[in-house]
């Protein structure tokens, strides 16, 4: 990958979004799954949180509403991305511009997602979320800027760190393709398979 | 040194280190569905990529199809469904399609056939992948991007979790299922409550339930957030791998599938058997739950500004009151289905309460096995016949139907449902649809009466 490619900061305008237990179905509701491709789901992302049943924009919801229509960055409550092992969750919203998400803790499927799809999930402590939720509220919109290589959060006169494993963080920089990597590791594999007896192998039956 | 069981499946199955601290693991058996495969498989052709062991995959069609009938209800499922199985006729992968007789629900045909051994290392585009754990099995869900590297290697990068165990001690009182079990430790554990653990099982309410009582709390384990659920294989497993079609075709032996004696949890919880009643969920998350004897919460029993108004959001969405009484909660829809509880034995509780019975007048009750092995036994015991007597709509064909309403089962705007299954999520179940999550008894005991009831009335 080269170095051009390497995103290291993320800054912008960011949303506060505060509700727990964001499950992937509000994320991306299942009418918009019916699909074999990975474009278009732009318009499903938060769909039913955006628009009403009529298709109008729900104007109490943030991402309507200037700044927040140019956000980038969401500040989230507890547990964002449960549920559903759906990676169009996060496919809708790397398509929708969101680039980065701040929690306290993400569901384990939806974190590797977003790691496979370059959406950053800087986790920190509840205090901190609840300053930034503050701060990402506020309408001036003042930007927040995430820097992945120091792991620190600057917003305003906060600047805090964040939690995050080395292998995300080289992921995220690098923008790596994990299938490519691994199959370096072809010769391996195979030893592995040759360890095993014919007993621990899985011969479905067609 | 004592390893817990978690340690010593990874262990078993790492391939090699990586830089930056994950490690490649090996997967003995991926599954895939209809919906989270289709740009894995165009991952694949996009980088020129084959499938690295094909015989070790095996494809389903689960959450699309329709269950009135065999064919598919739109053009838009039926190109899912196609575009699947083009795919694994193009890789030499085994695909069980509708028609079928091994078709249904991934988590329920897979130990159905015999796939899943103590031992094994099992990956799903699926969440509710945790379900293998009952066999002493590290399963878990992937991503459509994962679903592209095991295809392409058969492995997966893989990031060890922490440890958790929750302790179930002392016998559970009659009409509480292995379903109250899993809610109650959803209850006290909370959704997301183990994010980034693998979760072990134990004690004696554990050992003491059959295989689909073990399924049934292994998959709500994802609930926690629980990306492992186990269970030790013990001689209730054994016994369960006797008969299938693969078993027997593969074995994991020279282990014994159970944590050390001396192995150390970084987290442990215990909860007293005794302490647990059929439960029911109020709310949308599910771990917003109470017994069937007790009210909702209100305001009052909340101290911080946040937990009320969390309350309030969920409330106004189920269209309840306050302190209500569980009982008094009227529904319009009884579902008995999704792979939490639509395995023979569940459908053999519900009938024991529907024997006799009639379903109440205005609800429209469903009841849709997850296989079309399920569906036959059950046939062949006599269920059909007591379902549909008692006023039951009973499906012919398996799938997840209104687990998640991707297929034509959608729930109304503000229809309220007892369901068997696993999510009460906003809009799970339709838009705005009213999901109270419980056993397949007690959604068969609320059928009858009309509104949400104590399955132990029913006697
Ligand atoms: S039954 Fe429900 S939870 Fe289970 S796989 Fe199907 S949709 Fe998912």
């Amino acid at each position: 990958m080269k170095d051009t490619q390497m995103t290291k900061t993320i800054k912008g305008i960011a949303a506060p979004l505060p509700l727990a237990n964001v499950d992937t179905d509000v994320i991306m509701p299942k009418r918009f799954l019916i699909t074999i491709t990975r474009e278009g789901l732009a318009d499903g992302t938060f769909a039913d949180l955006r628009f009403d049943n009529a298709g109008q924009q729900r104007p109490e919801f943030i991402l309507n509403n200037a700044p927040w229509t140019q956000a980038t960055i969401l500040v989230v409550g507890d547990n964002f991305g449960c549920g559903s092992s759906r990676e169009h969750a996060v496919w809708g919203m790397r398509q929708l511009g969101i680039r980065a998400c701040i929690g306290t803790g993400f569901a384990g499927i939806f974190y590797d997602n977003a790691r496979k799809n370059g959406l950053a999930l800087p986790v920190v402590s509840p205090e901190t979320r609840d300053a930034l939720l503050q701060f990402a509220g506020n309408t001036s919109g003042a930007e927040i800027s995430i820097d992945l290589d120091s792991r620190t959060i600057t917003a305003g006169e906060i600047s805090v760190p964040f939690e995050m494993g080395d292998a995300t963080r080289t992921s995220l920089i690098r923008g790596r393709d994990d299938t490519l990597d691994s199959l370096e590791h072809a010769g391996a594999i195979r030893d592995f398979e040759a360890g095993l007896e014919h007993r621990m192998r899985v011969s479905v039956i067609k | 040194m004592s390893r817990t069981l978690y340690d010593k499946l990874v262990d078993a199955h790492k391939v090699c280190d990586l830089p930056d601290g994950d490690i490649l693991v090996y997967v003995d058996f991926h599954i895939m569905n209809e919906y989270t495969s289709p740009q894995a498989f165009s991952g694949l052709d996009a980088k020129r990529l084959g499938v690295w062991r094909p015989e070790a995959h095996l494809a389903v069609v689960d959450h699309v199809n329709a269950t009135r009938s065999r064919e598919p209800h739109d053009a838009a499922s039926k190109l899912l469904i196609d575009n699947l199985e083009a795919n694994c006729t193009k890789h030499g992968i085994a695909f069980y399609g509708l028609g079928d007789r091994r078709q249904g629900i991934e988590h329920v045909v897979v130990p159905e056939q015999g796939l899943v051994a103590p031992g094994m290392l099992i990956a799903c585009g699926d969440s509710h992948t945790t379900t293998y754990g009952a066999f002493g099995a590290l399963g878990f869900g992937i991503g459509t991007s994962e679903v592209e590297h095991v295809l392409a290697t058969q492995t997966l990068r893989y990031k060890r979790m922490k440890t958790m165990r929750v302790t179930v001690e002392g016998d559970t009182a009659p009409g509480v299922t292995a379903k109250d079990i899993i809610m109650k430790v959803v209850q006290v554990v909370g959704a997301g409550g183990a994010n980034g653990y693998a979760v072990e099982f134990a004690g004696s309410a554990i050992r003491g339930l059959d295989m689909a009582g073990r399924m049934t709390v292994c998959n709500m384990a994802v609930e926690l957030g629980a990306r492992a659920a186990l269970i030790a294989a013990d001689e209730i497993t054994e016994a369960a791998l006797k008969g299938h079609s693969h078993s027997g075709q593969f074995a994991f032996k020279g282990e014994s599938w159970v944590s050390g004696p001396e192995a150390v949890f970084d987290e442990e919880f215990t909860i007293s058997g005794a302490d647990i009643e059929p439960l029911i969920t109020w709310g949308t998350s599910p771990d917003q739950s109470v017994p069937i004897t007790a009210n909702i919460p209100s305001a009052l029993d909340y101290v911080s500004p946040k937990a009320k108004a969390a309350l309030e959001r969920s409330l106004q969405y189920m269209g309840l009151t306050e302190g209500q009484s569980a009982q008094s909660i009227k529904i319009d829809t009884a579902f008995i289905g999704s792979c939490t509880n639509s395995r023979i034995e569940d459908l053999r509780e519900a009938a024991k309460i529907l024997e006799g019975r009639q379903v109440a007048e205005g609800v429209e009750a469903i009841v849709v096995p997850g296989s079309a092995m399920t569906r036959i036994k059950a046939e062949a015991e006599g269920l059909r016949g007591i379902f549909e007597t008692a006023g039951f709509e009973w499906r012919p064909e398996a799938g997840c139907s209104m687990c998640l309403a991707m297929n034509d089962d959608i729930a109304m705007d503000g229809e309220r449902i007892a369901s068997s299954t696993n999510r009460n999520f906003e809009g799970r179940q339709g838009r705005g649809a009213r999901t109270h999550l419980m056993s397949p008894a007690m959604v068969a005991a609320a059928a009858v009466a009309g509104h949400l009831a104590d399955v132990r009335d029913f006697k």
